[in-house]
C-alpha cells in the first residue's frame, strides 16, 4: 500500500502547484518604489510646453499618478473611472503622458474630458523609467510623506478604486512630511 | 541551386551580425562589446521573454538609450544593473541574483538530478535483484 501513496503524493503535489500557478498573476511586476520616496520629476506641461510641472509641488499633499498614451488601449477603457474618480476629488489624479504626441494627447483630454488637475509631457520616456513603468496604463498612490503607497498596473477601474486605493487614503493623508 | 543554399545560409546565420541599433553606439568596440553584453543581461519589461537587445518595443529602445547613457557617464556594470533592478525590481535581469528566495531556483537543477539519479538507483538495484525471466536470453554466465 505504502508503495502507492509516493507517486499518489507526488502527483497531488504537482497538481497542487499547477493548481495555484494557474490562479496566479504573472503579468502583473511587484514594484520595487512601493514604500520608497517617488522619484521626482520635472517635465513640460501636455498643454503648455512653455511651462514646467514638478511633482515638488504635491509635497505634503497626497496624490495620484497615473501613466497614460493615446496609443495605449486600456488607457481608453479605464478613460471613464479615472473620470469618476476625479469627479469624488478624494485626491488629485496627475497624469503622466508617456512617450505620446502632444496634439493627440490634447485632442484625446478633449474629445474624452480630462481627468487630470495637470498632464506632464513624457514624449522620451525618461520619467517613466524612473518609476520603473512598463506598461501603461500604470497608476500610483503616493502619500504625503512623498513615499509610493501603491501600484495598480492594468486598467483601473471605480471598483479597484474602492477596494485597494480608498482603504490607504487615509495612511497616504495622515503622514505629515 | 547555389542560390538557395546562400539564401539558407544567411537565413541560418546571418543573425548573429545583426547590430543591435541602426548605427553602432560606441565608436570604442570594447564599449560596444560591453553594452551588447548588458543589453543581453538586461529584460524588455513588456515582452517578457526577449532581452533589451533583441527587441524594439517602445520601452526597449527606450532602456537602451537609457543604458548607453549610464554607460556614457561611467557606471560600472554594476551600478548599472543596480540602477535597473532600483526601477524594474530583480525580474528586469535575466540572471536573477543569487539570494535566500532564489536559492530552490539555483538548486533546481542540482536536484532534479540528484533526486533523478536516486530514483534511477533505486530502480536498477531492485530491476537486478529479480530473477531473469527472459527465456530467449542465456543469461550472463549460468545463474
Amino acid at each position: 500500500m505504502i508503495k502507492y501513496l509516493v507517486p499518489i503524493g507526488l502527483f497531488a503535489a504537482l497538481v497542487g502547484f499547477l493548481y495555484f500557478g494557474l490562479g496566479r498573476d504573472k503579468q502583473t511586476l511587484p514594484s520595487p518604489l512601493i514604500g520608497k520616496p517617488a522619484p521626482i520629476f520635472e517635465l513640460t506641461r501636455l498643454d503648455d510646453p512653455s511651462k514646467t510641472f514638478s511633482n515638488r509641488e504635491f509635497a505634503g499633499k497626497p496624490y495620484v499618478l497615473n501613466v497614460w498614451g493615446t496609443w495605449c488601449v486600456g488607457c481608453r477603457q479605464e478613460h471613464g473611472a479615472l473620470l469618476e474618480i476625479a469627479r469624488r476629488g478624494e485626491v488629485p489624479i496627475v497624469g503622466l503622458n508617456w512617450n505620446d504626441d502632444r496634439q493627440q494627447a490634447l485632442s484625446w483630454l478633449q474629445q474624452l474630458g480630462d481627468p487630470y488637475v495637470v498632464s506632464a509631457f513624457d514624449g522620451e520616456g525618461r520619467v517613466a523609467i524612473d518609476w520603473g513603468v512598463y506598461g501603461a496604463p500604470e497608476t500610483f498612490l503616493i502619500g504625503a510623506d512623498g513615499k509610493v503607497l501603491k501600484k495598480h498596473i492594468a486598467p483601473i477601474t471605480v471598483q479597484i478604486w474602492e477596494q485597494e486605493f480608498v482603504p490607504l487614503l487615509a495612511q497616504a493623508r495622515a503622514v505629515s512630511p | 541551386m547555389k542560390h538557395v543554399l546562400l539564401a539558407a545560409i544567411v537565413t541560418l546565420f546571418g543573425l548573429q551580425a545583426f547590430a543591435i541599433d541602426r548605427a553602432p553606439a560606441f565608436e570604442d568596440p570594447a564599449m560596444q562589446a560591453r553594452y551588447e553584453r548588458l543589453a543581453r543581461e538586461l529584460r524588455c519589461l513588456v515582452c517578457r521573454s526577449e532581452t533589451i537587445a533583441d527587441s524594439n518595443a517602445q520601452l526597449a529602445v527606450d532602456l537602451r538609450r537609457q543604458l548607453r547613457e549610464l554607460m556614457a557617464a561611467g557606471k560600472s556594470d554594476q551600478e548599472i544593473l543596480q540602477y535597473m533592478t532600483d526601477r524594474y525590481g530583480d525580474y528586469v535581469l535575466y540572471k536573477p541574483p543569487v539570494a535566500p528566495r532564489t536559492w530552490l531556483l539555483w538548486a533546481a537543477p542540482a536536484l532534479l538530478v540528484v533526486g533523478g539519479g536516486i530514483a534511477a538507483a533505486i530502480v536498477i538495484s531492485r530491476k537486478s535483484k529479480l530473477p531473469d525471466t527472459d527465456p530467449s536470453d542465456p543469461g550472463l554466465g549460468a545463474s
